[in-house]
């Protein structure tokens, strides 16, 4: 991205040089980046790809989680599938409890969220036997 | 020519007198309540208490900032490491049979790993303290008490307010002034009426 702003504003300046007096100036260019916003399918797509990578090691989860609550979404339950499913082929348990707490806590006033996101993730809670933090009772203090 | 005897005495004296200070002082400098005033703060010995069973290698007072440590924030929901660095050997069995299917494990050893790992949960986290009522308890008791610090004050420390102030040399004072005519068309005079003599 950062490649491409500088690419242009180098094709600006050469057209200024190029201008004669007596011509109006040409307007002044915006330096948006022309790249290609990324649409929310790919987004998604690309971190299950990440969690679903066959030897994902330890950090590299903690970091994409980590990483994945520092954006400002609450994301999709297939990503979501995809990490827990991670968490299983590195036996932690307890992540992926947790995955399910930061979900919810990212979802902030917005409360409709959390349920939707259990009830999409039931078939896989279900098939790893993760149990959810309200099945712990670690959702009231 | 002046005594080197006496001149000798007094600088004698003055380093007699820097000595004592210096003495002093490093008896209050090594006195214990400033060593258990340097000592580490009451809040860090309780937090450390409270965590017993976090199985910190290292004291919590010595923070060592070189290795991953443990923390728990609401925006890093996968610290660098667990919570419990070293397992007992029931921790280490529990860990084992979480290579196997969760389904086979119970509630409680659930929750057991879950602790293993993480020392609070999201709610623990997020929980309000009730300092704010000690804090403005404690504000409004230093707020009284300075109150009646000044109440004391006034009655015992001050003298008495200047005899011009007096009831009666008030009296004869406005009297004066509406005599003269102070501040006739805006002010204190043009208040008082001159027929009726008495205030408008």
């Amino acid at each position: 991205m950062f490649s491409a702003v500088v690419r242009l504003s180098a094709s600006g300046v050469r057209a200024l040089a190029r201008t004669r007096p007596g011509y109006t100036a040409p307007l002044a260019c915006r330096c948006y980046s022309h790249a290609k916003a990324e649409t929310d399918e790919e987004f998604d797509a690309r971190w299950v790809t990440y969690f679903s990578k066959p030897d994902i090691d330890a950090w590299e989860l903690r970091k994409g989680m980590n990483t994945l609550i520092g954006y400002d979404l609450v994301p999709e339950p297939k990503i979501l599938d995809s990490a827990l499913r991670a968490c299983r082929r590195l036996n932690d348990l307890a992540s992926a409890i947790r995955i399910l707490e930061a979900v919810k806590d990212k979802s902030g006033p917005h409360k409709e969220i959390y349920p939707y996101v259990i009830q999409e993730l039931q078939p896989t809670l279900k098939e790893l036997g993760i149990s959810t933090p309200e099945e712990l009772g670690i959702d009231k203090v | 020519m002046i005594h080197a005897l006496p001149i000798q005495r007094h600088v004698g004296n003055l380093l007699r007198t820097k000595a004592d200070i210096f003495n002093n002082l490093n008896k209050m400098l090594t006195s214990r309540a400033l060593i258990r005033g340097l000592r580490p703060s009451l809040w860090r010995s309780l937090s450390s208490t409270s965590a017993l069973q976090g199985a910190h290698a290292k004291a919590v007072d010595a923070l060592d900032a070189s290795v991953p440590q443990y923390n728990n924030c609401v925006g890093i929901p996968l610290p660098d490491i667990p919570f419990v660095r070293v397992p007992s050997a029931e921790q280490k069995k529990l860990k084992e049979k979480e290579k196997g299917p969760w389904s086979s494990l119970s509630k409680e050893e659930k929750l057991s790993l879950y602790r293993m790992s993480f020392e609070l949960t999201y709610p623990e986290m997020r929980q309000g303290s009730g300092e704010w009522k000690t804090v403005v308890a404690g504000v409004l008791f230093f707020l009284g008490l300075s109150g009646l610090l000044v109440w004391w004050q006034r009655i015992y420390v001050y003298g008495d307010v200047p005899h011009t102030l007096s009831k009666e040399w008030v009296e004869q004072q406005t009297q004066r002034m509406i005599d003269m005519r102070i501040n006739p068309v805006e002010g204190f005079a043009s208040k008082w009426d001159y027929e009726k003599k008495q205030w408008k």
